[in-house]
């Protein structure tokens, strides 16, 4: 491997990661360097003037690796597996200005196009994970510095996952060539968390990713045992179950005067707005920011799993006039029924969690997006994770297709589904002509492990399939 | 939830065993009454055939439209058209794929403790003391084709304690679980685990040495030193005896040290938990000092930078398929790893340190055919015969061949496939899963399960139910750093 991709490693961890323990890095990026360059690794450990050379002569790979390439592109002798329509055989899916411009057997390349031979391969669109904190958490244990996912306090309406994520993150390339390459990135902190951001996991800042600054609201919706958020082992340890109860009784009720105070802000504002004679109210940034989620402008995602929290988020979410989605749902199969006739979409998370009785069935999580499905509730598949595992969203949907759910379903649970979930399904989430050009051209099944990814798109842009587990790979794989 | 702790329990011990357990009451006409009162599954079909599968035996290729005849617990034949006495249970296995069971090379499954982290060197401590046989986790792992495990002791220090391998015969007494001639071994662990750098010091307490990666090579050279002296004094004690001489007073009994003696003499396999290169290299160099070796490297995240080295010593290496970024010293983990080392000639397995992963390590194993190109061969063999290998019991499982123990899993479609679910479970010949026997026991559980839930004990106090009381859980998930369990879910290695 060169010098150069070395350098763009280990600039990015120093300058994006552990800016607070250089040391520690630099001792850690020796024991390649050793081998790679001694020039560069004496650099690196006798002082910290050479981080900046270092970033420096990344600059120009590190330019290119994370914005892709821009132009007009041919993808040509494709099957195209549009999700929302039949698949096309031997097609043509034309990328121009960031959109799919044209879809079909029957389509004229336009001048000037990159073409792709696409023989024997098939094109996806991108898959979608509305349950991760992406970009907002590095490393979650031992690095705290890295971690910028939950805030102090228990109500943090105002906190934006857009301003905490890191487009830098090595979590973002190791994703998206995989396959997935959109997110919703919330903050997981106290009871309100904050906005969740929908991105693209292509950019250089959080600006050029964002697909909805503010996507939803956040909120862990308070449970007897700890509750919001907060509920570690000392305190169910400690819970007595009448006292626990009375807890969470107390933090709906903040929640619920929060949200009640956030409407009537809203309200007094519109009449301060419509008619000069009624004094306006002192500009608040909590309340302004609950607006849209009180009028049932944009959706709150509560994090929830057991039946009878889910239970009381739909009653809650009807008294507010919220519009509710469920992130986790472990037991929101159950209660299909409920869900459907409250017209309340779920974002499975725990596919893949154990069962969390012991006389639960083995398969209960497994085959819960097909009960979901079956009973017309609108879902979604998620891994649920922060970032490092996000890549695993299609083995997820594969396990769901092996428990009952059709491949079809399947393959909509991590695209088009969870764009329409979250009110992106005419910007993304199939292959049809305007939408955004989030590609995946593979050799097989997009759901299969053992399928490769041969070029990406995102917005438009072709993108390497390069990421730190790719340069790394490259840097020792011919080691002698 | 927890008023129902009583029901759960009671329930969850019983249910997966009666599931498996229908096919040994069907068959008790057959077979002397003792089988069945051992709650054995199905004892009483000594030979089973499997007709007209897709065969991976991983030793000798994949095979087409092939029967497998299981007589005795053994595999008795791998061909066409075999033939099966009368009395065999025939399984119409066409269109479906049966592979060994899969031998999991890290586990934690069945313990009801983890680590006994209070000193650096617990080299006398045992996992075999401490397993639950009905922890409800194995008849899920069984349900996703896994048949061996690899249950070891955590990695909170430096020298840990001895594992056992098991097979999971759910249902069966403790007893029955110990792979039978299974070869010792022991559980090392060097870096972030053991220097505890996650545990929260409290006011007043003292750290435990050692707080470094120094300090974990001084423990090691000073345990193996110490190991050196003490089978120095029984060697001559036992030359002493043998020329006959007189008033000897044997050395005193070190219970410590006599495992780490095992270990220089090469009785007993070192499963060493590293993650980074520097210690890796540091451990091998180590053990080549003292004379002896490493049997595996467990996790050995950072192996591919040091591929050479690992296999020069001739150490196996069990990581994990696609896991990275977790923690510090896992942030240079890479999927390609398994693939390195692979090339390299280092002996591999993926293993899942978790209850949860290892239902799936079929799909783990697959990714290996993505990243690093490794061939459909290769990667069958990292949760098969590798593993198998690395624990010296390569003889017995890890592959479909005659002689060996009929521990195999019938899947509805290649195990590769996301698609594909495992039908039926065996181990030594008899069925521990079976999915439609699973699914013809549901009503009736559910049942049983709702007359419970009217007891006393299981009432609301809302309804005049009695308080709960504090619930009484069993580990659910276990991992390797794991010092306090708090029933969540997976936030392992």
């Amino acid at each position: 491997m060169s010098l150069k991709t070395f350098s763009h490693v280990a600039a990015r961890s120093v300058a994006n990661v552990f800016a607070p323990s250089v040391t520690n890095v630099v001792l850690r990026g020796g024991v390649g360097a050793r081998r790679m360059s001694f020039a560069l690794a004496a650099l690196l450990l006798l002082s910290v003037a050479p981080i900046a050379s270092a970033q420096q002569a990344s600059s120009t790979m590190g330019q290119q690796f994370m914005s892709g390439t821009p132009g007009t592109y041919a993808i040509r002798n494709a099957r195209i597996v549009t999700v929302s329509g039949a698949d096309i055989e031997n097609g043509t899916v034309v990328v121009r200005d960031g959109k799919i411009n044209a879809v079909g057997t029957n389509v004229a390349v336009p001048a000037g196009a990159i073409e792709i031979d696409a023989r024997g391969l098939s094109v996806y669109p991108g898959m979608i994970d509305l349950g991760t904190s992406m970009g907002l958490v590095e490393i979650p244990q031992g690095a705290n510095p890295t971690v910028d996912v939950a805030e102090v306090g228990d109500m943090n309406p105002n906190a934006q996952a857009f301003y905490g994520i890191n487009p830098h993150s090595a979590h973002v390339a190791v994703t998206r060539v995989n396959g997935v390459t959109s997110v919703l990135s919330s903050p997981s902190g106290g009871i309100i968390s904050g906005q969740a951001a929908f991105i693209n996991l292509l950019g250089s800042s959080p600006q050029e990713m964002s697909v909805e600054r503010t996507a939803a609201l956040v909120v862990n919706y308070p449970r007897a045992a700890g509750g919001g958020g907060f509920g570690g082992f000392f305190q169910q340890a400690q819970a007595n179950p009448a006292e626990a109860a009375t807890a969470r009784d107390r933090q709906v009720e903040q929640l619920r005067k929060l949200l009640r105070d956030a409407e009537a802000y809203g309200r007094a504002m519109d009449a301060a707005n419509s008619d000069r004679t009624v004094p306006r109210p002192d500009a608040d940034v909590v309340l302004a920011s609950l607006v849209p989620y009180v009028r049932g402008e944009r959706p709150v995602v509560f994090r929830a799993d057991r039946e009878s929290e889910i239970r009381a988020i739909v009653r809650f979410s009807e008294e507010l006039k919220l519009k509710p989605i469920i992130l986790g749902g472990n037991d929101a199969s159950k209660i299909a029924a409920f869900l459907k006739e409250k017209n309340v979409p779920v974002i499975l998370g725990g596919l893949f969690d154990l069962p969390s009785r012991e006389d639960d069935f083995y398969d209960v999580l497994y085959e819960s997006a097909a009960k979901l499905q079956q009973a017309g509730v609108r879902f979604a598949l998620s891994t649920g994770d922060q970032g490092a595992e996000v890549r695993d969203l299609p083995y997820r949907a594969g396990m769901a297709a092996a428990f009952g759910l059709s491949r079809a379903d399947a393959l909509k649970s991590v695209t088009l589904y969870p764009a329409q979930i979250m009110g992106v399904g005419d910007r993304l989430g199939s292959i049809e002509v305007g939408k955004i050009a989030n590609l995946v051209i593979t050799d097989g099944d997009l759901l299969e492990a053992r399928t490769h990814i041969r070029h990406l798109f995102i917005n438009g842009r072709q993108v390497p399939l390069n990421s730190r587990h790719t340069e790394l790979y490259d840097q020792f794989k011919n080691r002698k | 939830m927890r008023k129902l702790i009583t029901l759960f329990v009671s329930l969850a011990v019983l249910a997966p065993a009666w599931g498996v357990g229908s096919a040994a009451r069907a068959q008790q006409s057959q077979r002397p009454r003792e089988g069945a009162a051992r709650g054995a599954s199905n004892a009483a079909a000594t030979e089973t055939l499997i007709r007209n599968a897709t065969v991976l035996t991983i030793t000798r290729g994949t095979l087409a439209n092939t029967d497998i005849l299981i007589r005795n617990g053994k595999i008795a034949g791998v061909g066409q058209n075999l033939k099966a006495s009368d009395r065999a249970r025939v399984i119409d296995a066409t269109g479906k794929y049966v592979m060994p069971g899969i031998v999991d090379a890290h586990s934690h499954s069945m313990s009801d403790a983890i680590n006994e982290g209070t000193l650096s060197v617990t080299s006398m401590v045992r996992i075999r003391d401490m397993l639950n046989p009905t922890a409800p986790n194995l008849y899920r792992e069984l349900a996703g084709g896994v048949t061996t495990l690899n249950v070891l002791h955590g990695s909170a220090n430096t020298i840990g304690g001895q594992n056992t391998v098991v097979k999971i015969k759910y249902g069966r007494p403790v007893a029955e679980f110990i792979f039978p001639g299974a070869p010792p071994g022991i559980k090392f662990a060097l870096g972030e685990n053991v220097k505890r750098a996650s545990s929260t010091v409290l006011p007043g307490q003292t750290r435990r040495y050692p707080a470094t990666r120094m300090g974990q090579e001084e423990v090691l050279r000073d345990a193996f030193t110490r190991a050196r002296n003490y089978k120095r004094a029984w060697d001559e004690h036992r030359a002493a005896v043998a020329r006959n001489e007189k008033n000897l007073i044997a050395p005193r009994r070190d219970l410590q040290l006599e495992p780490l003696v095992e270990i220089l003499e090469g009785k007993r396999f070192v499963h060493a938990h590293c993650y980074r290169a520097d210690e890796i290299i540091m451990l091998l160099n180590l053990a080549d000092e003292f004379g002896f070796k490493i049997r595996t490297l467990q996790h050995v995240l950072e192996g591919y930078k040091v591929a050479k080295e690992i296999a020069a010593h001739g150490a196996g290496a069990s990581s994990f398929a696609d896991s990275w970024g977790y923690k510090i010293e896992a942030y240079d983990a890479i999927p390609y790893n398994a693939a390195v080392m692979t090339r390299a000639g280092i002996i591999v397995s993926i293993n899942s340190d978790s209850d949860e992963r290892a239902r799936r390590l079929n799909i783990d194993a697959a990714k290996m055919m993505k990243y690093g190109d490794l061939t459909e061969d290769e990667a069958l063999r990292l949760i098969t015969i590798n593993p198998a290998i690395q624990l010296g019991i390569q003889e017995r499982v890890g592959s479909i061949e005659v002689g060996k123990d009929a521990d195999l899993a019938i899947w509805t479609a290649h195990p590769f496939s996301v698609y594909s679910r495992v039908e039926t479970t065996f181990i030594d010949g008899d069925i521990f899963f079976d999915r439609q026997q699973d699914l013809a026991r549901r009503p009736e559980l559910q049942r049983e399960r709702e007359e419970l839930l009217k007891a006393e004990v299981n009432r609301p106090p809302t309804e005049g139910g009695a308080q709960p009381g504090a619930p009484r859980r069993r580990p659910a998930n276990h991992h390797d750093d794991d010092d306090v369990d708090n029933g969540e879910g997976d936030n392992h290695r």
